[in-house]
């Protein structure tokens, strides 16, 4: 029996794709390495005491006392074992990677939420992307985007989308329908009503989504140091690749420490906001 | 007139024309389910409602009557038929005039309040003002005078959670009449109160509407509560309007035997039951927990020489007078071995009329109580002989 050819179609596909849309890829690598420059210069700009002045503050208002020391703590010892640099790189790439998320994911959402049509094309999508290996998506980002952080970027949306378009599309079909009634009745453009009794209604699990796809994110983006994404990750790497354990070791609580503060600070805004004391 | 609803259709399902024009020709409404999976909501609905009148729809659940309510402000889109209000067919208008007229004329009260829950009372009541772009200042000043005019004041600046439901209603109904509207519309407002809250509600509805003179359509499923709120009433059955008229049409000259089983027993006098007229008792003692010092310091306090005793549950065991407590005082006794078993009770839905019979000479209220005999409210004679009286019956 012959082999099927799949590997050789799908790089004729995208040499193809390459040929005659690659002023697309070009823009979009473009645009996305000037928004990591931009917010890694931000990161890495500030002195460091400034950053754990600023996100302690943040943190004390979304999470309380206790965070807020932590992100002191966090911060010192980052610093303290020299990956500070990488860390912040680290966290550029994740922020990155969930602007461009939340840009796309939540107008999709709402889109999917109003749209029973686009509700099921969608969701099969979704059940793909959350259900293929994270590695996977490294192949497609390469071939498109090269090495680098930009494809670590991109593999890092996909990888992360679909918990934010999920749980803004839940978020507002939650939403009471004697809410939405009320509403109309008073009589709300469809753009009102979504502006002041859906998405302020929605937050919560909007928050929730966010806070997921943050999470995917970071996991991601130390993946993605594999196709020289840099950071967190490639100290990791570096680490396993040398049988380095403390280094390794050192990198990884690295990591711990920004997701645990970047699920703390969005969890604690999604709460806050429920009580309604806010 | 203020609004004429003539020949209106709702049907739900694909092709609802196709339901109209079925049911026209005599197809029931069970058939038109059944074979075409359409689902009749209402059918020929026709009626007026004069401006500063009081309009009750009644029916129960399932009859349409929610539906017919939502086609006079097309929340739902009426299939066929013609609605007008001051004479401006609302079927016939697009999607920025329906929008005026919601925002201008008619104000919505919800059955299940539809607070918006972040919002505060205060933004939750400027809610119509903010969508119709007036600015934050003067929004919030209107909503302000009408929270004052439904006696809310002072909780401006709470969440709707921190309030009761009665409360809570309060704020709908103030959010419905901040934009000033002429035409309310209230969907089952009341139902989800308790029995006394809900009697305060339709007597602060009449007392508002006195003042207002607002055009009001007003669903419910409570006999009661559309003979005493209601200038005319349509009565609802299987999506149709079987009867109009004043109160005293729909129960002297019932149409069909529907109506009269409704009304069955129901004359002017007889309309007012126990829970009508009950009030919330002004203390009560709890048995086993309050001491005879507690309790006597209660009555000092409320002023009142008796008082009810309920266990844990609100389960009513007794009363206690002020003279046998002295006297437990004086001789070390306990509320157990002073207290009398018997009192007067009745179950909420007897009329005052058996109850005035009734009324004896006890030194304590007559307690309405339920079946499980949970204190539910008292009635003294006093109230009833009011109630009475209020409705010209003395």
């Amino acid at each position: 029996m012959p082999r099927l050819p799949i590997g050789d179609v799908v790089e004729a596909i995208v040499d193809f794709l390459l040929d005659n849309i690659g002023f697309i890829f070009d823009f979009i690598n473009e645009v996305v390495i000037a928004m990591i420059m931009f917010v890694e210069g931000i990161l890495l700009g500030m002195p460091i005491v400034v950053f754990a002045v600023v996100v302690m503050l943040i943190a004390w208002k979304a999470a309380g006392r206790g965070v807020a020391i932590f992100t002191i703590v966090g911060v010192f010892i980052i610093t303290n074992v020299g990956l500070w640099q990488p860390s912040m790189q680290t966290l550029a790439l994740v922020l990155t990677a969930e602007i461009i998320t939340l840009v796309f994911g939540l107008p999709l959402g709402i889109a999917m939420a109003k749209s029973d049509v686009l509700d099921q094309t969608v969701r099969p999508i979704l059940d793909f992307m959350q259900t293929m290996p994270a590695f996977v998506y490294l192949i497609p980002a390469v071939m498109f985007f090269s090495l680098g952080r930009v494809p670590g970027v991109m593999a890092t949306i996909i990888f992360s989308m679909p918990p934010m378009i999920r749980l803004t599309s839940l978020g507002i079909k939650q939403v009471p329908e004697d809410l939405v009634e009320a509403g109309y009745a008073f009589g709300a453009t469809p753009a009102q009503l979504l502006l002041k009794v859906e998405l302020p209604h929605a937050l919560t699990t909007i928050m929730a989504g966010v806070n997921q796809s943050i999470m995917l994110a970071l996991s991601m983006v130390v993946i993605a140091a594999m196709i020289g994404a840099g950071g967190l990750g490639s100290m990791v790497l570096r680490g396993v690749q040398r049988v380095n354990v403390g280094m390794g070791f050192e990198s990884g609580l690295a990591v711990v420490i920004l997701a645990i503060l970047l699920d703390r600070i969005t969890q604690g805004f999604g709460t806050k906001k429920q009580n309604g004391s806010d | 007139m203020k609004i004429q609803v003539r020949n209106v259709y709702k049907v739900f399902g694909k092709n609802p024309e196709r339901g109209v024009s079925l049911f026209k020709e005599g197809v029931s409404k069970d058939e038109i389910l059944k074979k075409h999976r359409l689902t009749v909501g209402v059918a020929d609905a026709s009626f007026d409602v004069e401006q500063g009148e009081v309009f009750v729809i009644m029916g129960l659940s399932g009859s349409g009557k929610s539906t017919l309510i939502r086609c006079l402000n097309r929340l739902h889109e009426p299939t066929s038929g013609q609605i007008l209000v001051d004479g401006d067919d609302v079927v016939a208008m697009d999607h920025q005039e329906l929008r005026e007229m919601r925002r201008a004329k008619m104000g919505m009260v919800f059955q299940r309040f539809a607070l918006l829950p972040s919002r505060t009372i205060l933004d939750n009541v400027a809610f119509g003002l903010e969508i119709q772009g007036i600015d934050r200042d003067k929004r919030r000043e209107t909503a302000a005078e009408t929270i004052k005019a439904v006696g809310l004041d002072g909780w401006e600046n709470h969440y709707p959670s921190e309030l009761s439901g009665g409360m809570q209603q309060r704020v709908g109904l103030a959010r419905a009449l901040a934009s000033d509207p002429d035409i309310l519309l209230m969907d089952e407002p009341f139902s989800a109160l308790d029995p006394l809250i809900r009697k305060e509600m339709q007597d602060e509805l009449l007392r508002l509407q006195s003042k207002m003179n607002k055009t009001i359509v007003f669903i419910t499923h409570d006999l009661d509560e559309a003979l005493s709120l209601g200038d005319r009433i349509a009565i609802m059955k299987d999506a149709q309007i079987i009867q109009q008229g004043t109160s005293e049409d729909i129960l002297n000259h019932p149409e069909d035997d529907y109506v009269a089983r409704f009304t069955e027993g129901v004359d002017r006098s007889k309309i007012l039951t126990a829970e009508n007229v009950m009030k919330k008792p002004i203390t009560t003692a709890a048995l086993d927990r309050d001491g005879v010092n507690t309790i006597l310091r209660k009555m000092e306090r409320h002023g009142v020489s008796s008082v009810l005793v309920v266990d844990r549950d609100n389960v009513l065991q007794g009363a206690v007078q002020a003279d046998d407590l002295a006297r437990a005082k004086r001789e070390d006794l306990s509320v157990r071995d002073v207290m009398t078993a018997e009192v007067p009770t009745t179950p909420p839905d007897r009329s005052i009329r058996e109850l005035l019979e009734t009324a004896s000479d006890t030194p304590f209220p007559i307690s309405v109580v339920d079946e499980d005999r949970r204190l539910m409210g008292i009635i003294v004679r006093g109230h009833v002989l009011a109630a009475l009286s209020r409705r010209g019956e003395l």
